[in-house]
């Protein structure tokens, strides 16, 4: 099997002789099972730096506790038709390809929505439709198209959790920050006391894109800063070597 | 497909046809699978939500029993399956020795951002609503959702009389949600002053749900009876 | 050779100096004597209301600036007009750390994130009051009444609630002061659930009861009519306001008196005329052709009416000026003159 071309490399592969040009050729391009599972965590953050998957994103973030269930949902349809998706990539003719796709994440979402009923059905009915609506949330899709369907099942399956992992981050920072301020209450303890004056608008709708904005903005702060700091320091090498 | 290069040849379908029925095949035993697995935790789980409902509107109950008023003149015990279409879904609630308690039903009506879904407690001694609970609602947080706090709101439902007429077609008095302060008749609803809309809705919910189902009902309470 | 040098020029040749600071300072000098009345009407809470918010628009509007290397400064007075304005249009008794929260996300929300100052596309002010609204729907429909005794000694204790917790109750403190007489929801509110009619006397004024109402409406008139004949607004903004909503509240009220109120009650209730006057004109939200204005106006009155009327809450002129920014860039398009020269039909050019 050609599944793993990495990891052959890492376990010492790459010294037998036979074939040592193709080794290198693929020794940069194949990242390891932990690079592909970090790179969703915060690198490439489909909430924060791709920007997928806004629906429910800003539509269930009303409290932590719903944030991180709608991530770990949407993270467990994502590894299960990634990893299926890869497993069958080779047998899956692109005519027909998304077609394929679309019923093997909606196969995912189905199990998923009868787990849910089957644990709780408040958080059920808290999540409504958003549970049903992770078949288009385009995330999923996105990364059976643009990576399940060309790497090993190993690897899709490891990007898949760990962009699944950055997703419910992602949704637990903005759901996190809502909960607080909109009820004055994180994980349903109390934090202020019972005369806390919740911010309406942190439930409502309106509530995600100010926190998403929020967190967007820092970020954009931090990177600035980091940016300058960066060409300081290279200008005064610069001057020190002139 | 690397000898796709004759032009005449038509793209083969055979194995397109054939992945989608393999994909869907698979697709369709995680399904079941999945389906059968959970159907228990889920029924009981949707049983434990509608005792907690129900008990919260009727609070002597102890155990209940769902029934459905099918086509508007028979009711049948639900025993946990679907409703048929056309069908009225309500709860009858039975007291610590088996006697009938109360009527639990379900009322929606358009609110302010969403519909409004509000359970009932119908008492058949005084013929009124004797408590409500909301099962679901999108209102606005701090305005809307006081028709859950209110306590000058809740009172309304001490005794919400819904006394039916004399030939039993209909209500004898319309539930009407009349403005704060103004509420004269014990079938009024007094509404909460700046969430007139939702309260409202809480009335309409109840008013079209008690017109439908109680006329059917009452008549035929004595077959609920006392739960053996 | 001393004398031969020569400045060329194109056209316009003859120019008024008048800068934005000069313009800003002139409207922040106008929006003075409505401060000082409203001050007058509600003692301490409001004083220190108008302060703590327009403060927490210039550090929102220093933070920004600094941060983002935008222009503008605090000498540019916008922020100060936008602090004013947002304190003119909060109940008096209003939480003073709301008033952090609405002025600071004022700047930030409806300055700062568009790219400061002329880069707005709505009334920064409006937006604060909008988040606050959204925020804290209960606070700020929480009106106390005018002119009571011991305003300027006693603040309404709901201003002075802590940081993110609910504001005491004014309605037991003012029974406990034995002023149930007087307690009661602003006229807007008693028409909207009530249907009760304030006096137009008494909102032209609000000098002769004990009204829980904004500043008054003839004040504004008279501040704004100084701006307007020194040209610093536009005087066709605020008249086509008020026009359409006085022609539209007319019309309502000829079809049904009894339903809809009289139209000289829908110009001086609530906040049509600080919105007329110093919101619907802002120069940077608002079209700049004529014929735009005209458009513009018409829209924010009539659809003041039409929320007022059949919205859930019973005053409109907020969300009406907001959407009016929002169509402003749309009305420029529309009713953009034609450059002198170019109107050639578009047919086909035969010779």
């Amino acid at each position: 099997m050609e599944n793993k071309p990495g990891e052959g490399c890492e376990t010492g592969g790459c010294h037998s002789a036979a074939v040592p040009i193709k080794v290198v050729a693929l020794t940069p391009q194949t990242p390891s099972n932990w690079m592909e599972f970090a790179e969703g965590l915060w690198e490439r953050n489909p909430v924060f730096v791709m920007v997928l998957g806004m629906c429910p994103t800003l539509a269930v973030t009303v409290s932590a506790i719903n944030s991180i269930s709608m991530g770990l949902a949407t993270t467990f349809v994502l590894a299960a038709s990634c990893w299926l998706i890869s497993l069958m990539r080779h047998m899956i003719p692109k005519e027909v390809r998304i077609a394929t796709y679309i019923v093997i994440i909606a196969t995912f979402v189905t199990v998923v929505d009868y787990a849910i009923q089957a644990i709780s059905l408040d958080l059920y009915e808290a999540l409504g439709a958003y549970i049903q609506l992770i078949v288009a949330n385009c995330l999923v899709l996105g990364r059976a198209e643009a990576h399940a369907a060309r790497t090993a099942p190993m690897a899709a399956t490891m990007n898949a959790t760990g962009m699944g992992l950055g997703f419910t981050l992602g949704l637990f920072m903005i759901g996190g920050v809502r909960e607080i301020l909109g009820s004055g209450t994180f994980f349903d303890i109390h934090l202020f006391g019972s005369n806390f004056q919740p911010w309406v608008v942190m439930v409502l709708p309106p509530g995600g894109f100010f926190v998403m904005g929020g967190w967007l903005l820092l970020f954009a702060i931090i990177r600035k800063r980091k940016e300058k700091a960066a060409l300081a320091a290279t200008e005064m090498e610069v001057q020190h070597g002139a | 497909m690397s000898h796709a290069s004759s032009p005449s040849v038509a793209v083969e379908t055979l194995p397109l046809i054939r992945t989608l029925g393999i994909v869907s095949a698979i697709c369709g035993l995680i399904i079941v699978g999945a389906y059968l697995a959970t159907l228990d935790a889920a029924k009981a789980n949707r049983q434990l939500a509608a005792e907690r409902a129900v008990f919260k509107v009727v609070p002597s109950a102890k155990t209940i029993t769902e029934y459905f008023l099918v086509d508007g003149r028979d009711i049948k015990p639900g025993e946990g399956a679907d409703a048929p279409a056309g069908a009225i879904k309500f709860y009858a609630a039975y007291d610590a020795a088996g006697k009938l308690a109360g009527i639990a039903a379900e009322g929606a009506a358009k609110g302010y951002a969403d519909t409004v879904r509000v359970m009932f407690g119908y008492t058949p001694s005084c013929q009124c609503v004797t408590g409500i609970g909301v099962v679901s609602m999108r209102e606005t947080p701090g305005i809307g959702d006081k028709i859950l706090t209110d306590t000058s709101f809740l009172a309304n439902f001490k005794a919400l009389d819904v006394k039916l007429n004399k030939d039993l077609s209909a209500l004898a008095n319309e539930v009407k949600v009349v403005k704060h302060g103004t509420k004269t008749d014990p079938w009024q609803i007094d509404a909460i002053a700046g969430a007139t809309i939702t309260s409202r809705a809480v009335g309409k919910g109840i008013n079209d749900a008690a017109q439908m189902l109680l006329p059917k009902l009452v008549p035929q309470l004595q077959r609920l009876g006392t739960r053996g | 050779m001393k004398g031969t040098l020569v400045e060329l020029r194109s056209s316009p040749h003859i120019k008024r100096e008048r800068t934005v600071e000069e313009i800003m300072r002139t409207v922040v000098w106008s929006l003075v004597p409505i401060c000082v009345f409203y001050v007058f009407q509600y003692g301490v809470s409001a004083l220190a209301s108008i302060v703590v918010v327009t403060g927490a628009c210039l550090w929102s509007e220093r933070w920004f600036v600094r941060l983002g290397g935008q222009a503008g400064d605090l000498n540019d007075w916008s922020a100060t007009i936008t602090g004013l304005l947002l304190a003119l249009c909060l109940p008096p008794g209003f939480p003073l750390w709301m008033g952090v929260v609405a002025g600071w996300s004022s700047v930030a929300l409806g300055k700062a994130i568009f790219g400061g100052i002329g880069h707005n596309i709505f009334n920064p002010a409006l937006v604060g009051r909008a988040f606050a609204q959204a925020a804290f729907p209960t606070a700020i429909a929480t009106y106390t009444p005018s002119f009571l005794p011991g305003r300027f000694t006693e603040f309404i204790p709901s201003s002075l609630a802590l940081p993110l917790m609910t504001p005491a109750d004014t309605t037991a403190w003012l029974h406990a002061k034995q002023l149930d007489a007087l307690a009661g929801a602003t006229p807007l509110a008693k028409w909207k659930f009530e249907g009760v009619l304030a006096p137009a006397g008494d909102l032209l004024t609000s000098l002769f009861s004990h009204l829980p109402v904004g500043p008054s409406p003839l004040l504004i008139l008279i501040c704004g009519g100084y701006l307007a004949v020194r040209h610093f607004l536009d005087w066709r903004v605020p008249t086509a306001v008020l026009g359409s909503a006085a022609l539209s509240a007319w019309v309502l009220y000829l079809v049904d008196s009894h339903h809809y109120p009289d139209p000289v009650f829908v110009l001086l209730s609530g906040g049509l005329m600080l919105g007329a006057i110093y919101m619907a004109t802002d120069m940077v939200t608002s079209p700049v052709t004529p014929r735009g204005m005209w458009i513009y106006g018409g829209l924010i009155g009539v659809l003041t009416v039409a929320i007022r009327y059949y919205g859930g809450l019973p005053e409109g002129v907020m969300y009406a000026i907001l959407i009016g920014n929002a169509a402003t860039p749309l009305i420029e398009r529309v009713t953009q003159p034609e450059t002198f020269g170019t109107a050639v039909k578009r047919g086909r050019e035969k010779k």
